[in-house]
C-alpha cells in the first residue's frame, strides 16, 4: 500500500517520521521509568540492564537507534525546508541524502550493537 | 517554475501559543539531535549495556556538567515527545476524546519530567 500510494517520497518521509516518533515516545516512557529505578530500586534497575544487554534487547536497541537516527535526520530535513523554502524543490534529493547518511553511519553502529548477540567481538573498542 | 510547497507542519497562523509550540518543536529537535544522538552513541557505541550498572550511571553522574546535559535532554525530550504526540492525537481525534487525550498527555509529561528530574538531581555522588 505504502509503495503504490501516489504520495511518493514526501508521503513516505512523513509516515516514517510519525511512526518512528511514536515509537521513540513509547521508549522514552520506559527509559525515564527505568532510570528512575536507579534511585528507588537499584537491584531492579540492574535486571532491566541485563535485558538491554540480551540478544532480544540488542535487536530492540538497533531498531530504536534506527528510529531515532531516521527521525533526527529527517527532522533536520524538515527544519531546512521550513526555514529555507527554496530547498523544498529538492525534498526528494534531501530524503535520499537522509538515507545515505543513515546507512553509512548506521550500519557500523548496528554491527557494534548486534555483534555480542552472535557471540562475536565488537568491531570498535574505545576503552570505556 | 513549480510552486514552492511546505515541508513539515505549516507555521500556525493566529495563535501565538501554537506558533511558539511550532518554533519550540524545531528548537528542541535541534537540541535532541545533539543530546539524544550523543546519549545513544555513548551508551551503545563508546560503551555497551553489558558493562553498565548502577555504579556506571553513578560515575557518569559524578559530574554536575553531565547531570546538567542529561537534565537538558530530559527537558527537550519531554516537550518534544509529548507535544509531538499531541500533534498525532489532534490529527486523529475530535471532541471530548481529543480533550481527554490531550490532558492525559500534559499530565504524563509532568510525571515523566518530575521522575527524571528527581533521579538526576538527587542521586548521591559516588563515594570517593
Amino acid at each position: 500500500m505504502l509503495l503504490r500510494y501516489r504520495g511518493g517520497e514526501g508521503m513516505l518521509a512523513w509516515a516514517f517520521h510519525r511512526i518512528a516518533g511514536v515509537a521513540i515516545w513509547a521508549f522514552i516512557l520506559l527509559h525515564v521509568l527505568d532510570i528512575w529505578l536507579v534511585s528507588v530500586n537499584p537491584e531492579l534497575y540492574e535486571e532491566v540492564l541485563d535485558i538491554y544487554a540480551s540478544p532480544i534487547g540488542r535487536v530492540g536497541e538497533t531498531l530504536l537507534g534506527a528510529a531515532l537516527f531516521y527521525h533526527a535526520l529527517n527532522g533536520l530535513r524538515i527544519i531546512i525546508m521550513d526555514f529555507w523554502p527554496a530547498t523544498t524543490r529538492y525534498h526528494k534529493q534531501l530524503w535520499y541524502g537522509v538515507w545515505v547518511i543513515f546507512f553509512i553511519i548506521g550500519l557500523p553502529v548496528a554491527w557494534q550493537i548486534m555483534a555480542p548477540a552472535f557471540g562475536m567481538a565488537q568491531p570498535f573498542d574505545f576503552g570505556l | 517554475m513549480p510552486t514552492i510547497t511546505r515541508a513539515g507542519r505549516a507555521r500556525p497562523q493566529g495563535s501565538s501559543f501554537e506558533l511558539a509550540v511550532w518554533y519550540l518543536m524545531r528548537l528542541t529537535g535541534l537540541g535532541l539531535f545533539v543530546t539524544a544522538l550523543g546519549h545513544f552513541l555513548i551508551t551503545h557505541l563508546l560503551s555497551d549495556p553489558s558493562i553498565q550498572d548502577v555504579a556506571w550511571v553513578s560515575e557518569r553522574w559524578g559530574s554536575i556538567a553531565w547531570r546538567t546535559v542529561d537534565w537538558l535532554m530530559l527537558t527537550f525530550v519531554t516537550f518534544h515527545a509529548f507535544m509531538g504526540m499531541r500533534v498525532v492525537v489532534h490529527d486523529y481525534t475530535r471532541g471530548a476524546l481529543k480533550t481527554v487525550l490531550t490532558m492525559a498527555l500534559y499530565l504524563g509529561a509532568l510525571v515523566i519530567f518530575a521522575l527524571g528530574t528527581m533521579v538526576v538531581a538527587t542521586l548521591p555522588f559516588p563515594v570517593a
